[in-house]
């Protein structure tokens, strides 16, 4: 038996930005998949290309910005070559996205009830008459105490708690079958976080809906998701299931992420910190292994165009791997 | 041992606007009292590195405020070095001696630096206001501070949009310990920082505290940070700290409702280990005019008896240092912290 066609596949993205100072190569030769139901996370740290990988699945790139090659194929349609018009019929329907920080992505002059009722109409076959009280049953279903109240509200009235799980509810109204959450608990404090996870996972797991959590925080990626894709200025390094990778990381750069990573059980002075600096990704001569110049086992292979090694869920874009 | 900071029953209450009130001052009543910081007290031993966490809102910031005397208490008590700071107005403050003793490294480097200033001259200011160094001594104690930090001297020409975040945090260090504080406070120093900068910085932050025995008041919202490096833990919660003790003790055992949930709320290293554990619901009380007899966390807290809303809990010793605001603390009872035992290959 085939196993089952994932549910997005982002393969070889290039994305380059163009400004004043030269072409950023933003992303290169970027792929992964994510599996139906599956909750995948993005991690890396800024500048790593995670939240531009986002972007241009949802097609809402910065102008300055240009895919210039590579393919991602939503079912049997290729998002990056859909009208406009497809994918304001996906985007809401069967992808949402629950940005960073909900005070922005949220409009400051509407209800919050209002906001909802509007994904609803356009994207949810829901009549306009009906719109408001399906919004108060959404606003409950992600526990907001009094719905009915708190739909007309704006968004200054609320906590950054409260307007996260508006954007929840707005990104879960249609019932999407990917979710991506980019960040979705920055700037949450760590109780708040930890519920607004629960939620989106429980809501999540009862509707079959797939997830890309895009996130600098191993822990949170390690507590929630099946599998994880790490990110080094603009290249996938590693993609590995949770456990496995945590266990026997193979790319050097994740392997020194998670020895960076203070958790439990662990001293200050045993932490390791990565030399160097991401490199800037303007230049016209990057390194094939954009790792390579702050990498430890750096040797003459490392010349060579990066491979990417695979095997049994696994893949690692390394000559020299762990 | 005298603690070089005892603070006593400080407070700090701000007066918003009677709810359904006039907005003017001059019609209808008293306004409502906002209660930031209430009855805070606390003690710092010289040498000490004393965390403090908790949510947004639970006055951490007000508190620093308080302490880096920009502000003035409403009450209380902070003795400093034998001297009660709280007597000395905020705007007298900035000409005493004691200004230089107690520093602060701001969360967001990018916002506390100031943009026209080079790395250089941000070092040098207070160094030059508050020690009156000048000319060639100003210039040697500037780069002797770059090096003792790690910023490259050749870096101290350029000004914060030139820099990374790692040399502007780097550079908020050198200028806080440019005048050799006694006490330094750190709100959130790594926040904004990537993990492999963060452990950089927190290792130097070790380094200098060993190389010039100052005191830290370390904020965090990150706990795996505060337990990284702190002697001490403090926990506050609606402008009350309702649990304090040795960092080791309260991680292992908390005692208050609010800290286990706090606690277990830490992304465990451990592959899906979300279900099941302690969750607090719900949001905090209002902070304006609290009911004195009532304990803040009423209505958040799994407990919740009729003791917890009729009379409110006083900061008790439950041993060794450890203390909590808390009428049914759960003493002994360790908080199953999953140990990983994920072999980490570096």
């Amino acid at each position: 038996m085939t196993p089952a066609a994932p549910l997005l596949e982002v393969k070889n993205l290039n994305v380059e930005f163009r400004t004043r100072a030269g072409t950023v190569k933003a992303l290169e030769r970027v792929g992964f998949s994510i599996g139906k139901g599956e909750a995948v996370a993005v991690v890396g740290e800024s500048g790593s290309g995670k939240s531009v990988t986002a972007y241009a699945v949802m097609g809402i790139l910065d102008r300055a910005a240009r895919v210039t090659g590579g393919k991602v194929a939503f079912g049997d349609l290729d998002l990056l070559q859909a009208s406009e018009t497809d994918l304001a019929d996906i985007r809401g329907r069967e992808i949402s996205m629950i940005f960073q920080n909900p005070r922005a992505a949220l409009n400051p002059i509407r209800r919050v009830g209002d906001q909802i009722a509007d994904v609803l109409i356009r994207h949810g076959n829901v009549k306009r008459a009906d719109a408001p009280a399906k919004a108060v049953q959404l606003l409950a279903t992600v526990g907001i105490p009094d719905p009915a109240r708190r739909a007309g509200a704006y968004p200054f009235e609320l906590s950054g708690g409260m307007c996260q799980r508006v954007m929840i509810a707005i990104a879960l109204a249609c019932d999407p079958q990917l979710l991506i959450a980019d960040e979705p608990t920055t700037g949450l404090d760590v109780t708040t976080q930890a519920v607004i996870m629960d939620l989106v996972m429980e809501l999540g797991r009862r509707r079959g809906m797939a997830m890309m959590l895009i996130t600098h925080d191993l822990g949170m990626a390690l507590e929630y998701c099946n599998r994880v894709v790490v990110m080094h200025a603009g290249h996938v390094v590693e993609t590995a299931p949770t456990a496995e990778l945590f266990r026997r990381p193979r790319h050097p750069y994740t392997a020194k992420l998670i020895a960076a990573t203070p958790r439990p059980g662990t001293a200050l002075r045993a932490l390791a910190s990565i030399p160097g600096a991401m490199p800037n990704l303007r230049n016209v001569s990057i390194p094939p292994c954009r790792y390579s110049p702050r990498c430890e086992r750096f040797g003459s292979d490392c010349e060579r165009p990066l491979p990417h090694f695979g095997e049994g869920g696994r893949m690692v874009s390394c000559w020299n791997p762990v | 041992m005298t603690p070089l900071l005892e603070v006593t029953n400080l407070a700090r209450h701000f007066a918003v606007p009677a709810k359904g009130g006039s907005k003017l001052p001059f019609m209808g009543g008293a306004p409502s009292q906002l209660h930031a910081v209430d009855q805070v007290s606390f003690t710092i031993a010289e040498g000490e590195t004393v965390g403090l966490v908790g949510e947004s809102g639970c006055g951490k910031s007000t508190l620093v405020r308080l302490l880096n005397r920009l502000i003035d208490p409403t009450a209380g008590v902070i003795q400093f070095q034998g001297k009660d700071l709280a007597e000395v107005p905020a705007r007298r403050f900035v000409h005493t001696d004691q200004r230089a003793h107690i520093q602060m490294v701001f969360q967001d480097a990018n916002d506390s630096l100031n943009p026209r200033y080079t790395a250089a001259d941000a070092i040098a200011d207070p160094a030059r206001r508050l020690k009156g160094l000048r000319g060639a001594a100003l210039k040697e104690r500037v780069h002797a501070l770059a090096d003792m930090c790690g910023l490259p001297r050749e870096l101290l020409s350029r000004f914060p949009h030139q820099l990374s975040g790692g040399q502007k945090a780097r550079v908020g260090i050198a200028r806080a310990i440019a005048v050799e504080p006694k006490l330094l406070i750190l709100d959130e120093p790594t926040a904004a920082l990537d993990v492999s900068v963060q452990v950089v910085i927190l290792q130097l932050l070790d380094d200098l505290k060993n190389k010039l025995g100052m005191s830290y008041l370390f904020v965090s919202h990150d706990l795996n940070v505060v337990r990284l490096i702190c002697d001490r833990v403090l926990v506050m919660y609606l402008g009350k700290i309702v649990e304090s003790g040795p960092t080791a003790r309260v991680f292992r055992a908390p005692a208050h409702p609010y800290t286990r949930a706090l606690l277990s709320a830490i992304p465990s290293f451990e592959p899906g280990a979300h279900g099941g554990r302690q969750r607090v619901a719900g949001e905090p009380r209002s902070p304006i005019d609290p009911d004195p007899k009532v304990c803040r966390f009423y209505g958040r807290c799994p407990k919740g008896e009729v003791r917890c809303h009729s009379e409110m809990p006083a900061l008790t010793e439950i041993g060794r240092g450890h203390r909590v605001t808390c009428h049914f603390p759960e003493t002994g009872a360790v908080l199953h912290v999953p140990q990983p035992n994920l072999k980490i290959v570096a």
